[in-house]
């Protein structure tokens, strides 16, 4: 399925948060969502899934808009991740893994095989079969994430659209989110704060700025020195890592205008 | 409805979960059935024959309560009083006995099964919506209106005798009810706003009540007022019963039928929406639900506490959190465990009775520091 905005638009009183976006992403794709705190992502992301009704412009699943769609057809075609939500349900894995079936549930019946075997795949997909009957409360961060992950396959959707799934994950277990994303069948849009871990799995890269989408392109052609100074106010250098992946690695913040003046050619 | 039923062109049925590379493997895997996931709660078949236990449980505890009392009660007189009422050839009682049995002893005794079942799953309920651990059903104020509506009854003389204590006090709950809606039109329903708007009404009917009171009050109404808000099933006949009953059966059903919904709040609005919830639509018909059947249980028998809160917290600790098992044992537990309190209310200081209120805190405490504390959180 092709994911697509269309001139989207999302504003709160007095306040524009997403401006004129336009984007498309092709099935399989792995894409990352950057972009300073408060430039969009999380709104983007919310309306991209149905979950925020934007101001103006349209979302597109297959470019069919998605505007009447209920949310429950919506989220059979998509899945969405927050950043490290939490509960006090003392819930077991593969509690929350059903979870991912609840699109599909019938109101007056309880899980039946697909669900099941879904449920089982999903949880053998993200290596916690082994951890499906222990308890959210035992988890650690990247234990729960994953977790999430294995709730958003369970939906089997065509797209799974990520806020910020690394935060508070130590370097190992964002590596092996990362790698678990860019592993799927699915395509990915995942909102992403570390630059150099958005260049090295994704596919592709959207850079947001004070809501508006400022480049989109791959890693290499997205990430250089003057568009991080102007977006980011950091001045930084752009090298390759050991697999010839663009690397970022920060000399400092820059000083708004004189920095960008001083960079750009 | 199936997955591709509504889907745009060229969704296919089954979306593989495994990666390319893995496919061949994953196949030869999935030839086998799967291992079922260890999900919580008992299964379709144990949970049948749990909840059948459970029910025949509550109809021993039924009939058990219905002997206990001021007079005492054989198996036979019970007969005695059923039986021809099915008609069963049985030779009634006399008919003062018989009406004591029938008119004040059974509907009290069903009535505190009723509103045992309503409280404890209307705190489940609440406590899933509010994503909050100590929500109960007086949450949303209705117990507060419903004592400012009885003390409007009892001593402004609000009606002119024309409604009871009963039609007050739920002429009040109704009304504080409207209020939190009103506050929380604008804002909407988000969880937090419906706790901390549930807590103003509250405080702002106890304040009326505390002043009808004190301004008016003499201390016969006072002593009335206060045994009625601690909850009591002395005064119980047949209507309320019917009336809770059916309110009972509905709101259950219709709990049943979002336990799917529920279990999805557990990780807030926005999971819950991405998960095919209509989060807004499913709190508006929750929220309505449990203040109808909290209203015509307080309005019945007073603000019975502690039952909404510890016995859901009890169940889960027994049959996991997914609302498919919790809310049916929340129903037979809060019932059972109501009926013996009720029980115990009657005869533990016989004949002065004790408020069943004051039982059921004495009794939930302690079983609510042993939960508590079994499960780590104490």
């Amino acid at each position: 399925m092709r994911i697509a905005a269309e001139k989207l638009s999302w504003s709160v009183p007095g306040r524009t948060i997403v401006d004129d976006v336009t984007l498309e992403i092709a099935p399989g794709e792995t894409v990352g969502l950057i972009g300073p705190n408060g430039s969009g992502k999380s709104s983007l992301l919310r309306c991209l899934a149905g979950l925020r009704v934007p101001t103006t412009g349209t979302v597109l699943y297959d470019g069919e808009p998605i505007r009447d769609w209920d949310a429950r057809r919506i989220a059979r075609h998509v899945a969405f991740v927050e950043q490290a939500t939490d509960t006090d349900s003392d819930l077991r894995v593969a509690d929350v893994v059903g979870l991912g079936r609840t699109p599909f549930r019938d109101r007056w019946r309880g899980p039946g095989a697909t669900d099941r075997a879904v449920v089982a795949a999903a949880l053998a997909r993200t290596g916690l079969t082994e951890l499906a009957g222990r308890h959210w409360k035992s988890l650690s961060g990247g234990e729960r994430q994953r977790t999430h992950i294995a709730r958003a396959l369970a939906q089997r959707p065509w797209c799974i659209l990520l806020d910020e799934p690394t935060n508070h994950l130590d370097i190992k277990h964002q590596l092996q989110l990362m790698e678990l994303l860019a592993s799927t069948d699915q395509t990915v849009l995942v909102a992403l704060h570390d630059l150099s871990l958005a260049a090295r799995y994704c596919d592709r890269l959207l850079l947001m700025h004070r809501g508006h989408l400022v480049a989109a392109g791959p890693p290499s052609a997205v990430l250089t020195p003057a568009r991080l100074a102007d977006v980011f106010e950091v001045d930084a250098e752009i090298g390759l890592d050991g697999l010839g992946n663009p690397a970022v690695s920060y000399r400092g913040t820059a000083h708004g205008a004189t920095a960008s003046a001083r960079i750009r050619p | 409805m199936s997955a591709s039923a509504d889907a745009p062109s060229g969704v296919p049925d089954t979306v593989d979960l495994l990666h390319p590379a893995a496919r061949e493997h994953g196949r030869a895997a999935s030839a086998e059935t799967p291992p079922a996931p260890p999900v919580s709660g008992p299964s379709g078949l144990s949970q049948a024959v749990l909840l059948l236990i459970g029910t025949v449980v509550l109809a021993g505890s039924l009939m058990v309560s219905v002997r206990i009392g001021v007079a005492d009660v054989g198996y036979t007189d019970l007969a005695r009083v059923v039986g021809p009422r099915l008609g069963l050839d049985v030779e009634p009682l006399p008919r003062l006995i018989d009406s004591l049995i029938w008119d004040l002893r059974v509907p009290r005794v069903l009535m505190a099964a009723l509103v045992g079942a309503s409280l404890a799953t209307c705190g489940a309920v609440l406590q899933a919506v509010t994503r909050n651990a100590l929500a109960d059903p007086y949450l949303l104020g209705i117990s507060s209106g419903a004592s400012t509506g009885a003390v409007a009854v009892v001593v402004l003389g609000v009606g002119g005798g024309a409604v009871g204590v009963t039609g007050g006090a739920f002429a009040g709950a109704l009304l504080s009810f409207g209020l939190l809606l009103l506050l929380l039109r604008r804002t909407g329903l988000d969880s937090a706003r419906i706790v901390l708007t549930g807590v103003i009404v509250a405080e702002l009917f106890m304040a009326l009540t505390s002043l009808v009171l004190t301004a008016s009050g003499d201390a016969d109404s006072i002593r009335a007022i206060t045994h009625w808000l601690l909850g009591s099933m002395t005064s119980t006949r047949w209507d309320p019963v019917v009336i809770c009953a059916v309110v009972g059966v509905v709101g259950l059903v219709v709990f049943r039928l979002h336990s799917t919904a529920l279990d999805a709040f557990a990780f807030g609005t926005d999971t819950a929406s991405s998960l095919g919830i209509d989060v807004r639509a499913v709190r508006r018909v929750l929220l309505l639900v449990t203040a109808v059947m909290t209203a015509v249980a307080v309005a019945s028998v007073g603000a019975i506490g502690f039952v909404g809160l510890i016995v859901p917290h009890g169940v889960r600790f027994l049959v996991g959190p997914l609302h498919r098992s919790l809310l049916p044992f929340s129903a037979l537990v809060g019932a059972v465990f109501l009926v013996w309190t009720d029980a115990l209310a009657r005869v533990a200081f016989a004949p002065q009775e004790v408020p069943v209120g004051v039982f059921t805190a004495l009794l939930g405490v302690p079983l609510f520091l042993l939960v508590m504390r079994k499960r780590g959180e104490l």
